[in-house]
């Protein structure tokens, strides 16, 4: 514990006892910005396809604004140190999502997905709120650990007993709803790794037989964790949800990584994925096809059957060029299948260009890059592991989508946070930001006085 | 730990690089291949997002558009589309398009780059230019005479201001409507079925994508090579031709229709149409001689365009001597497209000079500000002005007494030449009726137009088939038109 560990060993009278600034008003100031961001963005779409701003941008944008204003309250009320840049990234990506849906349900009039997105939305920011007021310390998370383990793999196995959709055992379908379980998973799946590995992590480091160059571990400290892993991967590719899979097995890698240090985990870990990736690509048509697809993109179009999606969706992206079409001035209904999910972002990449693009991979990287910040400020161990765990969580699936759309990687179905079309989707990502905020508001509240931490728990 | 957990930031960092990286691959470095894939719609679906420019005839559009709402939006459509279709051609959303629709689509699409304000405007602003007109050199009403005088028998017209190039009437019969194939809808595939399954191919431009023999029309090249090249000095002076007259190094006789051939003078061989007088001129004036005055009227010439390519009207290069005095009266291998022998007519006309026959008077853009106008410049010169002076006699010469009665108008100078060309096998095929002509109002100068008109006619019997008959109205007609409407 390097720099964390000394700043620990000051003793509290060296804490000038100035006022830490809470920045909340930086937070309302972005949180209007985003609010408005999106509000033009909505009129934009409106202008651009019927030539006039959608009779209900007012209701929409106050919809939006008064979400945000009471998930901001709730900040100021329970995490008043909390990173002021969350809760705006979470709004505006969540609104830009909104627009994106919005726009591509003028394609497809006979299938609205906005509405249900916004409820679905709100749903998630009513979660946020509750997770920030009743989550007063995240060390308590700990205690849930193995509760955690439990609760994921339970989620995890339930859509096996539901039928496949489009080829993936992932959904649970009640009435006229559908979940996708996994997505609760990861969040749990996180809080578990990091409870165990920050309980275990010296044993995990030091232990153990040294093969070539290679420290391993114990098996006693090993093999729960392994066995844990196995089940998960094993689940996963019975429900042929390969990006859900690379996503728990990189959130595993890094986490391991960072609490035990020893690059021998990632060398472990590499050839376990790359043996993986190879059976499974061998054996299971359903993967073997996408590597196919991510190959040759075009060879359907060679075969005279047309382009297929990934190839629609380099289209899309290749459309958008430096500036793009404008927002409602694409195509990338052609797309298809999964257009507003998996493939939403080929509509942003059209519609906002590659300076748009990277915009949102920007929003994306702070979010990352301020758990991280959150993470390196804390002290406890749990602390850290957990905030680098869910912000990986999303640069991994970020990667693995972005990176699926735009031919980088092979293309797995999933949904980019926020953005996506997905109602367990949007509700997990809004638990993410919630987590961060409370994480963030832990690290920056450590800084306070003794007696003014007391009172801010 | 916080050593682990920076190298693990710089982990996520190794992502978003290569993330943005691959975006700058597909969406910059490797757009334009993308952009251009024939599988990518975006092409097709850009250039249907807007009204396409319309085609004028005497200033009024002759082509519209329709808002189907559809991921194609704009569909063309066509006002009177079967007496235009073979100026416009067609522009199919499936098909493609053809004729005016594909040589200035450029223009009527919007991309071309003269439209935009700016050099590269398009590009920066990725907006699209309303799509430009076309005005075309027709003459309605000429047109509709043409039309209406074929009254749908297979055939084609053709008609020249001889002075200018200007064309002033197209029309291929049977036609049809343009429109029929514009959409995508089932109708449109059942539609372009139908039209390319017709043993009429109404679909085939006559006027300048077929070429007939030209037969007896083809006499007046002749007797300009035979004028130009000094063979003939006076017109009335008798020939020493007998009747019927035998093909040099050959058996055969070649016959009249016409009586009064024998030892006829050029002038009564153009009045009365001897075949024999013809062909014997075509023999002395030489291969040489009949091939370069072939060519100076346009024969052999690939390269015409107006600015859709006019097929290749034949004069052979290499025959013997029977062979060529067959040539010379408008068989053998002699081929001509209608508008090939509108420029003979027109030649004649002007002087000697042949102007370039073109159907675009001028481009604009969606406002109406002239992009492009088409001057009028001359092709060749197909003859001495002397030669055509004395053609000219000649041709009115068989309009007032010869063949070509039937184009006689009142008050109006009309030279005229008629045509009968045998083809098929062992020649039972439907004759082809020809007539070529031209005419001048009494206040004008200068022949104000010139046609040529060629009708297969499968009723009429063949014997009374000639141009005289079934032709020379039709080109009446069309002359009448456009020295009426000239004159208003």
């Amino acid at each position: 514990m390097g720099p964390a560990g000394t700043r620990a060993g000051v003793s509290p009278p060296a804490v000038p006892a100035v006022r830490l600034p809470r920045r909340r008003g930086t937070e309302l100031v972005l949180i209007v910005l985003a609010v408005l961001l999106s509000v033009y963005g909505y009129c934009a779409v409106g202008i651009a396809k019927n030539g006039s701003v959608p009779p209900d941008a007012a209701g929409y944008g106050a919809g939006l604004g008064v979400l945000a204003l009471v998930a901001h309250g709730a900040i100021r009320l329970r995490a008043p140190y909390a990173d002021p840049l969350l809760l705006p990234i979470g709004v505006l990506l969540n609104g830009l999502g909104l627009v994106l849906i919005y726009r591509l349900d003028l394609e497809t009039p006979h299938d609205r997905a906005a509405p249900a997105q916004l409820i679905w939305s709100t749903l998630g920011v009513a979660l946020f709120i509750a997770v920030v007021v009743l989550v007063r310390d995240h060390r308590v998370l700990q205690r849930y650990a193995y509760l955690s383990a439990v609760a994921a793999l339970l989620l995890m196995v339930l859509p096996i007993f539901f039928p496949a959709v489009n080829g993936a055992r992932i959904w649970l379908r009640i009435g006229g709803f559908s979940i996708q379980p996994g997505e609760f998973a990861k969040v749990l799946l996180a809080i578990f790794f990091a409870s165990y590995l920050a309980a275990n992590r010296n044993a995990l480091s030091y232990t153990g037989k040294k093969i070539w160059r290679f420290q391993l571990p114990t098996m006693r400290v090993f093999a729960p964790i392994l066995v844990f892993w196995l089940i998960s991967v094993g689940v996963l590719a019975l429900e042929r949800d390969l990006g859900t899979s690379l996503l728990f097995f990189g959130l595993f890698i890094v986490m391991l990584y960072v609490a035990t240090g020893r690059g021998s985990w990632i060398a472990i870990g590499l050839l376990l994925a790359a043996g993986g990736a190879v059976f499974v690509g061998a054996l299971e048509p359903h993967v073997n096809s996408r590597v196919q697809d991510w190959l040759h993109p075009f060879a359907s179009i060679d075969a005279g059957e047309g382009p297929g999606q990934l190839a629609q969706s380099l289209f899309a992206f290749a459309a958008g060029g430096m500036l793009g079409e404008g927002l409602g001035a694409g195509h990338s209904i052609l797309i298809g299948f999964a257009v507003k999910s998996d493939f939403i972002l080929a509509t942003a990449g059209e519609e906002l260009g590659l300076v748009g693009l990277t915009a949102i991979f920007v929003l994306y990287a702070l979010l990352v890059e301020r758990g991280y910040r959150a993470g390196l400020a804390l002290r406890d161990p749990f602390g850290r592991l957990l905030a680098i765990g869910i912000a990986s969580i999303v640069a991994l699936q970020v990667f693995v989508i972005a990176g699926g759309v735009m031919g980088l990687i092979p293309l797995t179905g999933m949904a980019m946070p926020f953005l996506a079309q997905g109602g367990s989707s949007v509700v997990t990502n809004w638990i993410i930001v919630a987590l961060l905020v409370r994480i963030s508001d832990s690290a920056r509240a450590q800084l306070l006085p003794d007696d003014a931490l007391e009172a801010h728990r | 730990m916080t050593r682990y957990i920076r190298r693990a930031s710089v982990f996520c960092l190794v992502l978003l690089v290569a993330l943005l990286v691959n975006s700058a691959r597909v969406m910059i470095f490797e757009a334009d291949s993308l952009d251009d894939n024939p599988a990518n719609r975006r092409n097709t679906i850009a250039r249907y997002t807007q009204p396409r420019g319309n085609i004028l005839v005497d200033g009024k559009a002759v082509t519209g558009s329709r808002d189907t709402d559809e991921q194609l939006r704009y569909e063309r459509t066509y006002r009177e589309g079967p007496l235009y279709a073979p100026v416009t051609g067609y522009a199919s959303q499936v098909y493609g398009t053809s004729l005016l629709e594909n040589a200035e689509d450029d223009i009527l699409s919007g991309t071309d780059p003269m439209l935009a304000p700016l050099p590269l405007f398009n590009d920066l602003t990725r907006s699209q230019q309303p799509g430009g007109r076309v005005a075309t050199t027709i003459n309605a009403a000429a047109q509709k005479a043409a039309y209406s005088g074929l009254a749908g028998r297979r055939g084609a017209v053709a008609a020249l201001d001889p002075a200018t190039g200007k064309i002033l009437a197209l029309v291929s019969s049977p036609s049809y409507d343009p429109g029929a194939i514009a959409g995508t809808d089932s109708a449109t595939m059942s539609a372009w079925k139908k039209l390319n399954r017709a043993p009429s191919q109404p679909m085939l431009n006559r006027a300048i994508r077929q070429t007939y023999p030209p037969g007896s029309t083809f006499k007046i090249v002749t007797a300009a090579a035979a004028l130009d090249s000094g063979l003939v000095t006076d017109v009335h002076e008798p020939t020493e031709t007998p009747s019927p007259w035998r093909l040099p190094d050959t058996s055969t006789l070649l016959r009249n229709e016409a009586r009064g051939c024998e030892d006829a003078s050029l002038a009564d061989a153009i009045r009365v149409s001897c075949n024999t007088v013809m062909a014997k001129l075509g023999v002395q004036v030489g291969l040489k001689g009949m091939v370069s005055t072939a060519r100076r009227f346009g024969f052999d010439d690939a390269g015409v365009r107006i600015p859709s390519g006019v097929s290749r009207s034949n004069f052979d290069t290499d025959m013997d001597r029977s062979q060529l005095a067959l040539s010379s009266i408008g068989q053998f291998n002699t081929t001509a497209t209608p508008l090939q022998m509108a420029m003979v007519s027109a030649a004649v006309a002007n002087g000697g000079v042949l102007m370039a026959p073109h159907l675009v008077e001028r481009t604009t853009d969606g406002h109406g500000n002239t992009v492009a106008q088409t001057g009028s410049k001359a092709y060749r010169q197909a003859m001495n002005p002397a030669t055509a002076v004395q053609l000219q006699e000649l041709m009115q010469d068989a309009v007032e007494n010869g063949t070509g009665t039937n184009a006689q108008i009142p008050d109006v100078a009309v030279g005229g030449k008629t045509g009968t060309a045998q083809h098929g096998v062992g020649n039972k095929g439907t004759p082809y009726a020809w007539f070529i002509s031209w005419a001048r109002s009494p206040e004008a100068g200068i022949a104000e137009v010139a046609v040529a008109v060629v009708v297969e006619d499968a009723s009429a019997n063949r014997t009374d088939i000639s141009g005289g008959g079934s032709a020379a109205p039709i080109a009446r007609d069309v002359m009448e038109a456009a020295l009426n409407s000239a004159a208003r």
